[in-house]
């Protein structure tokens, strides 16, 4: 009773703000739901018991990624004048590229639950979200392809730190 | 879930809100007896006895300033900012665990509001959302010096958080779990682990420091440059509440620091004095809140010996000194680990 009140509450929350997300005519705004929206996302992953996934989530998306958008769209100081124009062809295109994406998601969701029921994370008692569970997969049953994307990290680091990096005498 | 325990988390939640509110008020007393102390002079001393009423005092007067909000501003997220700062800084006592659990009529009270199994985490993703008070309030003020002040309080803070993050790695190593809880009970007797952890807990100071925005790295509300930084353009109870917040945040740090690495609510051979549970517990928090009022009389000295750094003073410091330093940390932890056998 109180976790189905709780799931339409974070999603109603969830909706409102991703629809905020892209009617809003202030970029901050837009950044600021967007925060909203990943706390709302946070919400539901406690509700599953992966509070580490939650945790992670916030740290990450909310408390990183998103205060470095801020940072920028507060430089740049976007307003209306600056804003670009779109032709009708690329807003056509952008259309049809997001109606794909929707397709494809609903598809693949659309089949998930009776073939693969056994995986999926359980309302309060699932221990799949749980820190020592991801650990095990992480770091036995996927130990390459986990040390294999982190030497992907690695790579983008480096890149990044050599594109920011002065030229010398410069 | 009966209606006893329901009613004593919510009491307890009240007096975490108004301990770590009364902690902060007089903090602000005590740090300026502190400087005057140290700058030999007399320090607030009119209103009441020793100048006890102080904190009152300046609450007061800022509740009674005229209240400005620029005509230029983004209201709502002016507004917003100071509230965002505040509920941050104060929403973090939950998870600390404030002594062994009392026992009345037979049941056992733990004296922490909730015991997560990511708490650790949990305090790092409340202070990573703190920054957002800070920023939304300098770029809603309209104003070059705030946003000035934003900016760098944003990107001081995110640096520091990652050396933060990582200085405490070893002690999670050490103890096998992100429980606050685990971790305080994991230290009994004199398993400090400041006694394995020197360099984390070096680390996990320094950042503290700056996660705070507390000098010397209040680059963010340098007057000299930035005439108030973030929150030039606050008068009255807006900007009470986000000076204030620095000092609920100092709390906190303060209890972090006292939890993660000098033995939270322990107290060496204190079982062996064979006192009843309930008189245990209760030594073992007054034990904590010496440990907290130590830190935090580190602050103030701090404050009152050091002169402010430079910019890229701060951004050096923080990427490649304390950042290599955690790492190093990590390193070591993990070969100590390996050699003594995982348990």
């Amino acid at each position: 009773m109180m976790s189905s009140i709780l799931f339409y509450g974070l999603s109603t929350l969830l909706f409102a703000a991703a629809l905020l997300v892209i009617l809003s005519r202030n970029p901050i705004h837009s950044a600021l739901w967007l925060v909203t929206a990943f706390f709302a996302v946070a919400g539901h992953y406690v509700l599953l018991n992966a509070q580490f996934l939650a945790a992670v989530h916030v740290i990450v998306y909310a408390g990183a990624i998103m205060v470095l958008f801020l940072f920028t769209i507060m430089l740049l100081n976007l307003n209306k004048e600056t804003e670009p124009q779109h032709s009708l062809l690329v807003k056509l295109a952008g259309l049809v590229a997001g109606g794909m994406l929707l397709v494809v998601m609903v598809g693949a969701l659309r089949r998930s639950s009776a073939e693969t029921a056994s995986d999926l994370a359980t309302v309060h008692s699932g221990t799949v979200g749980l820190v020592e569970t991801l650990g095990k997969v992480l770091f036995r049953d996927f130990l390459l392809p986990f040390e294999l994307s982190s030497i992907l990290f690695l790579a983008a680091l480096v890149g990044a730190v050599v594109l920011g990096k002065k030229e010398l005498g410069e | 879930m009966d209606l006893v325990w329901l009613l004593y988390k919510v009491a307890f939640a009240a007096g975490l809100l108004g301990l770590s509110l009364g902690v902060a008020a007089y903090s602000t007393l005590g740090e300026r007896k502190v400087a005057s102390w140290i700058q030999d002079r007399f320090g607030p001393n009119r209103s009441g006895p020793m100048g006890i009423l102080q904190p009152l005092a300046d609450g007061g007067k800022l509740f009674f300033k005229e209240e400005l909000i620029p005509g230029v501003s983004n209201k709502f997220l002016f507004i917003l900012g100071p509230g965002i700062a505040m509920s941050t800084a104060l929403v973090t006592s939950a998870v600390i665990p404030w002594g062994r659990p009392l026992s009345i009529g037979g049941r056992e009270f733990p004296l922490q509001l909730a015991d997560l199994n990511i708490a650790v985490l949990y305090v790092f993703a409340v202070v990573s959302l703190g920054v957002y008070g800070i920023m939304i309030g300098g770029w809603a003020s309209n104003n070059k010096y705030s946003l000035m002040g934003a900016l760098r309080a944003s990107s001081q803070m995110i640096s520091y958080e990652l050396a933060m993050g990582l200085s405490i790695i070893g002690v999670v190593m050490l103890t096998g779990s992100l429980s606050l809880n685990d971790i305080a009970a994991a230290q009994k007797g004199w398993h400090w682990n400041i006694l394995v952890q020197p360099l984390g807990f070096l680390v996990f100071l320094v950042c503290s420091f700056a996660e705070c925005n507390r000098h010397p790295f209040d680059l963010a509300e340098c007057e000299a440059e930035l005439i108030g930084g973030f929150h030039t353009e606050y008068s009255s109870m807006k900007l009470g509440f986000y000076l204030f917040a620095e000092y609920v945040n100092m709390f906190i740090s303060a209890a972090m620091m006292a939890t993660l690495f000098f033995g939270g609510y322990q107290v060496p051979g204190l079982d062996s004095l064979g006192l009843s549970q309930n008189v245990a517990a209760l030594v073992g928090t007054a034990a904590l809140f010496l440990k907290i009022s130590v830190f935090i009389f580190f602050f103030w000295w701090v404050r009152w010996t050091l002169p402010r750094f430079r910019y890229d003073q701060l951004m050096a410091l923080g990427w490649k000194t304390l950042f290599p330093l955690a790492l190093l940390n990590i390193a070591w932890t993990g070969l100590y680990l390996a050699l003594r056998g995982f348990k």
